[in-house]
């Protein structure tokens, strides 16, 4: 048994001895990238376990442990981890649970501490917990980021959008039921082995397995008239994961919608421009602004690719960072930057641009930021695009589905009343400009 | 052409309709379901199937509870606004907006322009339900309080968001006295304004207004109160022939576009449907066996005090009354706690005149024979019963059930009580309350919520509660507060639940929220080893066997649960050692009356709603004061810094020491326009600028902004924010000022100097929503005040494009501007100071009362700060004394500015042996579910008290109260133990 060894400031350490030893265990945000991301690790020499369950005990759990008006996605992370510790499916002296971490000004930054609370509460303080970031906090003996790895995950998260971005636009009109899915893990076997064997992790390795694979959703067999498409926007976790959003996308399929979901290339871009921008806005160090737009500009050349990919392939892309980010000029300013932050209402903006003008904005109840960025800005939007088709809604432990079916089937009926309802939205009126008065 | 028929099945009612060829209603049925939603659907459609069997038809289903039976039944379905635009578009061509009411939802589609729809959003509970619920508290039908409304004299203010707050409000003016009819219309007016602030979010409502709905329908009162809060004269308030059924008929009209199917195929799959069974969450049954159940049974009623015949005894007899916001409790004990006589029920609006009538019968009963020696009052009602009756003392409720639980289990170490309304858990160390536990004012999942559920449902609540015992299979229904509760409940109907089953859910439900939403425990170690149960809701069987299931120990519950507060404060009355009580005698009862007049107090600007009771020979008592001053009084002049600070942040607008030719510039009062107005005002003064400050933050002016508020989740103190733009733009200030900061200024103190989310970006959603903002200029620029010579860089830049000022000017203006905050920082730490050193000379306790800068504000602390000086505290701020304490790390992330002076605060009260500290914390506020934690954590380490206050937009201050007064006496528990004997 591997021996807890904590550092100076009590914190218990993921060891090497544990490496060995241990099974982590991770939440699923991202179905597919989140698999991809979890066989990287494996071949890293960790094991890993996603934890995929979504039944009621997990929000039972939370409430349990967790402060009850700390936000809905902190909750159910931290519900799924421990459920799954005390389910009986693992030894829990041979498990640590990843869990990532992200810093800002939003409580969301407060996740670590809260599971450490929290299995402290329950008994397992003996867990350790292995924060995955990029900023150097929390360091661990045993888990280390090395550059093969961060490579990887950059690189699964590239495939990973592309992947959901095209699958998306193939599930709806599927001929054989279960086909897209089938494909997906196709790719993501076949990209993971690549991986193993060192391929596929060269930007021009890359650009050819984006031909490839959208090449092979293309030739899906495909059938229908086009759908009402349904954008989902929102924080993060409820945005993305099924057990955040009562399976949203699965609901979305079955009312004969087309789900369209932004990716996630554009929120780490959004957080790297974040400490570009601060220096911009409050002053600090040259040189850490330039560190941090190398970065960026490599994770934009990577989307680009990415976007030049799908449009080759015929299937309808997203737009780049940099558009999305002047689509907000005039909404909210580049240092509204807490939790999604301006990116929410970008991807709002881009959604009605590209003809999507019925929107899900989805947030955990209560949320802080999106007080501002998602409900704050629909008013705005609907009185630029009167056309635009948004509904917000709230997820926490105690909100029930019927209640958000329903109002998610008002914002279906008015899609299907409007009949431009493929065409972009026009704007009424160029957004108003500031007026510069002397006095 | 085929006939068409609409089914809207919603909350609490069925609706059908017919209609033929040319639209003309052959049939309209509009009928409570008490939840069996399938079988009533089946036996309205069976009364009418004789005249449709054999015909084709058009059938469409609609409503919130109608999705689910259309999804199992295959039927198809309409949403139920787009289904009530359909109607309003055939009947009323020319509408500008709809505004209907249902059992559980609210609904606004505007017409004009782009057509909308509004719904309540899952947290907005005020509708149907609520105006019956809030019948059920005043003990009148939905109808009678309708009428009672048409009379009113006046309106009290009663928080408008959801049910619990309303009825959290409107208790104690019951209790205090105040008119039913005056009541019953400041319910119907919070339904109004809920519906106008909630979903109206930015579009105003005008023109021609249509009325629908159930409520709407058969509510005159309701209809007034709309009618006038918007303005509305006879032409522009329609109200449809079968407007409860416009969401049926827009149905049947939509129906038109499904196909035509026979009758009796559809009719048979409806009916198949009513044998579903659901795949609901369920629970382990509450008992497996009547054995069990017996047991359980003779388990706790073995804990009973010794009856005493009333008829027999001779002797001393103490008497305790416990008037509770739904309740009146009283009992008569004799020396060694055996019961006289005892009374318990609803108090019905008016406890008065029940305890009058009790102690009439009391008198009566005891002859000549009992002397009573002593008298005791607790619970919401005590001052004013405790002044009618002229009983010997009175005592918080906290002390009275710890006294009462003693009697019982002299080593208890906790006690919970769950009462009709309130809910009361509390530690017991060293034989002292050591920690209190509140529900907040919006989890009040208690027992009033199960008895008007079983009256929904048609049921009696002692049968309802029976009927859970032994289901196999009770529905979890999660732990939230009660207005999540019902669609919790609407789902598990939907899916199939038994009402014996959604029983046994709600006792069960009610435990859950009571162990994990108040009390957060993790385990039971958390609450102790010898629990004491009480309050009404634990003689409910079901909720007793869960309570003892969830936390997997048996606990003790006194026969007598639901008197123990009474019980307890007989116990106080014996200690007293009178040998007569100063309680009315029989013939002053006689003589006794009670009027009770509502009155505006003019005394200060807070207005407080009085209640003037005047008892027989003019006696009077005051109550709904918030300060001593309408008592004849002088305001308390203990040194109180949230006074201090809050006049001298009004005092900084105009001109200053400029010259003001630059013009006025505006800035609103709030966020974190409070600890930063120092250096904005120095900044703008120093440029010659004119500062305009908003007025005083106050209701009206909340009201006035709150057609703006997109997002009705967001802290009180941010929705006053679109009053305070308001009332500048009114005031037409060519400027305002209202800057995003997403930093504060870097005080050392934690991993990172942040201001919330919404602090930090507010300006921006203001921008976007408050469409008035166009009259003026309205800057929002970001800046960061942390690094001085940044900002004088950017500000520079900014005021050059925005002003053309000289940037040498700008620059003085910065300095001038940090030197004026470091002066102001440090005027407060030197007040503060000042005041300790006040509080040690005249040997006063001192309190911390530790939140934000924007807590100061009157209107969003309700006058805490002046109740807790009236209990002879002086008052300090988080920001006058965490200065004392060195960084150190703390277990959460710490990186919000103001709320890293709180645990400084905190830790340094730990040391100075005079202090307590109460953390006030905004509803909504989710920043405070990691801080309160954390606060309570280093309190509770430094061996002190924590109490916390949580405060929104409601005025009533009944529930500080408790925790003030609850915090005093534990104060003095403590300080008694450790005297030396």
């Amino acid at each position: 048994m591997a021996k807890l060894i904590y550092d100076e400031t009590g914190r218990l350490l993921f060891t090497e001895e544990m490496k060995k030893e241990y099974t982590l265990l991770m939440p699923q945000m991202l179905p597919v990238h989140f698999s991809m991301m979890q066989r990287c690790l494996e071949l890293h020499g960790y094991q890993v376990d996603m934890l995929t369950t979504n039944h009621r005990a997990i929000v039972d759990t939370g409430l349990k442990y967790v402060h009850n008006d700390t936000c809905y996605p902190a909750l159910l992370v931290i519900g799924q981890l421990i459920e799954a510790v005390q389910s009986g499916k693992y030894d829990p002296h041979k498990v640590g649970l990843l869990i990532t971490q992200t810093g800002g000004g939003c409580r969301a930054s407060n996740y670590i501490h809260l599971l450490r609370k929290a299995l402290a509460r329950a008994g397992l303080e003996y867990i350790p917990v292995v924060s995955v970031n990029l900023s150097g906090l929390d360091k661990n003996p045993g888990f280390r980021l090395s550059l093969s790895l961060i490579r990887q995950l950059i690189f699964s998260m590239m495939y990973g959008d592309l992947i959901v971005q095209i699958a998306n636009q193939c599930r709806p009109y599927e001929v054989d039921p279960g086909a897209t899915d089938a494909l997906i893990e196709t790719w993501i076997n076949r990209l993971v082995s690549g991986f193993e064997a060192g391929k596929g992790l060269k930007f021009s390795a890359m650009v050819q397995n984006f031909d490839a694979i959208a090449a092979d959703f293309k030739a899906l067999p495909q059938a229908g008239e086009p759908k009402i498409r349904v954008g989902v926007v929102g924080e993060i976790y409820i945005k993305y994961a099924p057990l955040g959003n009562n399976n949203l996308e699965a609901f979305l399929l079955s009312e004969g919608a087309e789900p369209v979901v932004p990716g996630l290339t554009d929120f780490i871009i959004f957080k790297i421009y974040n400490r570009d921008v601060d220096v911009d806005l409050y002053g600090g160090k040259w040189i850490k602004q330039k560190v941090v737009r190398i970065f960026k500009r490599y994770v934009e050349k990577c989307q680009h690719a990415m976007i030049a990919a799908i449009e080759r392939s015929g299937f309808r892309a997203p737009e780049p960072f940099e558009s999305l980010h002047q689509r907000v000029k005039g909404y909210l300013g580049d240092g509204n930057k807490m939790g999604e932050g301006w990116l929410l209402t970008a991807e709002m903006l881009e959604l009605i641009h590209s003809g999507t003008n019925n929107i899900v904005c989805t947030q955990p109840f209560g949320c802080l930021p999106n007080h501002v960025v998602g409900k704050g800005m629909i008013r705005r939007l609907k009185d630029d695009y009167p056309t635009s088709n948004i509904v917000a809604i709230d997820y926490d432990p105690g909100a029930t589905k019927i209640n958000q079916e329903n109002r998610i089937k008002l914002m279906l009926a008015n899609a299907k009343r409007n009949p431009g309802h493929f065409a972009p939205a026009a704007p009424v009126e160029t957004v108003p400009q500031k007026k510069s008065v002397a006095v | 052409m085929s006939l068409k028929i609409g089914i809207d099945i919603g909350s609490t009612t069925v609706k059908v309709v017919v209609l033929d060829e040319e639209n003309q209603v052959l049939f309209r049925s509009y009928e409570r379901h008490f939840s069996q939603v399938r079988e009533k659907t089946c036996e309205i459609l069976k009364r009418i199937s004789d005249q449709l069997a054999g015909k084709d038809v058009h059938l469409v289903i609609t409503g919130s509870a109608g999705l689910g039976v259309a999804k199992a039944s295959g039927l198809d379905f309409v949403q139920e606004v787009y289904a009530t635009a359909a109607a309003v578009n055939l009947y009323v061509p020319d509408a500008d907006a709809v505004i209907e009411l249902g059992g559980e939802d609210a609904k606004i589609i505007f017409f004009q322009g782009a057509l909308e729809e509004r719904m309540n959003g899952s947290c907005a509970g005020g509708t149907g339900a609520f105006i019956d619920q809030m019948a059920t508290l005043m003990n009148v039908s939905v109808n009678e309080l309708d009428k009672l409304s048409l009379q009113h004299e006046k309106i009290y203010p009663i928080a408008s968001r959801c049910g619990v707050f309303a009825k959290s409000d409107i208790q104690p003016i019951l209790n205090q006295g105040g008119r039913r009819e005056d009541v019953a219309a400041s319910i119907l007016q919070a339904v109004v304004d809920q519906t106008v602030a909630g979903l109206t979010q930015g579009r105003e409502l005008k023109g021609k207004i249509v009325f629908l709905g159930g409520p709407l329908t058969f509510l005159m009162g309701l209809r007034e109160r709309f009618v006038q809060t918007l303005h509305l004269d006879g032409e522009h308030a329609v109200f449809p022939e079968n407007s409860d059924c416009f969401a049926a008929i827009g149905a049947a009209l939509c129906a038109s576009d499904y196909q035509v199917r026979p009758f009796d195929e559809l009719f048979t799959l409806l009916q198949q449907t009513v044998t579903l069974s659901g795949t609901t969450d369920t629970l382990p049954s509450l008992f497996q066996s009547e054995e069990e159940y017996h047991a359980f049974l003779e388990r706790h009623n073995a804990t009973h005090p010794p009856k005493v015949d009333i008829h027999t005894y001779e002797g001393p007899a103490y008497l305790g009354i416990d008037a509770g916001s739904t309740t009146t409790k009283m009992v008569l004990i004799t020396p060694d706690g055996g019961i006289l006589y005892q009374y318990y029920s609803s108090n019905q609006g008016n406890p008065v005149s029940i305890v009058h009538d009790q102690l009439v019968e009391l008198y009566r009963q005891c002859g000549n024979r009992i002397i009573i020696c002593g008298s005791a009052v607790t619970g919401y009602g005590e001052d004013l019963i405790r002044n009618a009756f002229r009983c010997d003392t009175g005592l918080v409720e906290t002390v009275a059930h710890l006294n009462a639980a003693r009697h019982f289990a002299p080593d208890v170490d906790f006690i919970i009580d769950i009462g009709g309304q309130d809910m009361k858990c509390f530690k017991i160390r060293g034989g002292a309350v050591d920690s209190i536990l509140l529900n907040e004012a919006c989890s009040s999942g208690c027992g009033s919520f199960v008895e008007t559920f079983s009256k929904a449902l048609g049921y009696h609540i002692a049968d309802f509660s029976k009927l859970g015992l032994f289901v196999e299979h009770p529905v979890n229904l999660g732990s939230r507060c009660t207005v999540f509760m019902n669609s919790s409940v609407k789902q598990a109907q939907k899916e199939g639940a038994s009402v014996a089953d959604i029983s046994a859910g709600l006792s069960i439900s009610v435990v859950k929220n009571a162990i994990y939403k108040v009390i957060r425990a993790a385990s039971a170690d958390d609450l102790g080893k010898h629990i004491v149960v009480q309050g009404g809701t634990f003689l409910n069987d079901a909720v007793l066997r869960s309570f003892e299931m969830e936390i997997g120990r048996n606990v003790t519950r006194p026969t007598i649960a639901g008197l123990m507060g009474a019980f307890g404060a007989a116990l106080s009355a014996k200690e007293l050692g009178l040998s007569r009580s100063s309680l009315l005698s029989g013939e002053e009862l006689d003589a006794f009356t009670h009027t009770a007049k509502p009155t505006s107090c003019g005394l200060c600007t807070n207005h407080c709603a009085l209640t003037v009771n005047t008892f027989e020979g003019g006696r009077r008592y005051i109550s709904g004061n918030r300060c001593q001053r309408p008592l004849g009084k002088e305001k308390s002049n203990m040194p109180n810094l949230y006074q201090y600070k809050y006049q001298k942040l009004r005092a900084l607008s105009g001109k200053g020491e400029g010259n003001g030719l630059r013009g006025k510039i505006g800035i609103p009062f709030g966020l974190n326009m409070y600890e930063n107005l120092p250096f904005w005002y120095a900044f703008f003064t120093k440029l010659n600028f004119e500062v305009v400050l908003s007025p005083e933050s106050s209701r009206s002016l909340c009201r006035k902004g709150q057609y703006t508020i997109p997002s009705d989740t967001v802290c009180y103190p941010a929705k006053l924010l679109h009053g305070h733009l308001e009332a500048l733009l009114d005031e037409q200030v060519p400027v305002i000022f209202y800057p995003c900061l997403p930093y504060n200024f870097d005080e050392g103190r934690g991993d990172n100097h942040y201001n919330c989310p919404v602090v930090a970006y507010y300006p921006e959603l203001l921008a976007a929503n408050v469409s008035r903002l166009r009259e003026t200029r309205f800057l929002n620029p970001y800046f960061g005040l942390h690094r001085p010579r940044d900002f004088k860089k950017r500000a520079d830049a900014y005021f050059e494009t925005e002003f053309h000022i000289p940037p040498k000017e700008v620059h003085a203006a910065a300095d001038a501007a940090y030197a004026a905050y470091a002066a102001y920082r440090a005027d407060i730490r030197r007040e503060g100071q000042a005041y300790i050193d006040y509080a040690r000379k005249h040997q006063k306790k001192i309190l911390v009362l530790a939140g934000r800068p924007y807590h100061i504000d009157p209107e969003i602390n309700h006058g805490i700060d002046e109740l807790i000086t009236s209990f002879d505290f002086v008052l300090l701020t988080e920001d006058a004394v965490d200065y004392h304490m060195e960084k150190a790390p703390r277990k959460v992330l710490n990186q919000w500015t103001y709320h890293a002076r709180m645990y400084d605060a905190a830790r340094y009260v730990c040391t100075q042996k005079d202090m307590q500290l109460v953390q006030l914390v905004s509803f909504g506020c989710g920043i405070d579910a990691i801080t309160s934690d954390e606060v309570r954590e280093i309190l509770e380490q430094g061996d002190k008290l924590y109490t916390q206050l949580k405060i929104d937009d409601i005025n009533n201050l009944g529930a500080v109260k408790i925790r003030i007064r609850s915090l005093i006496a534990a104060i003095e528990a403590r300080e008694w133990e450790q005297q030396p004997q």
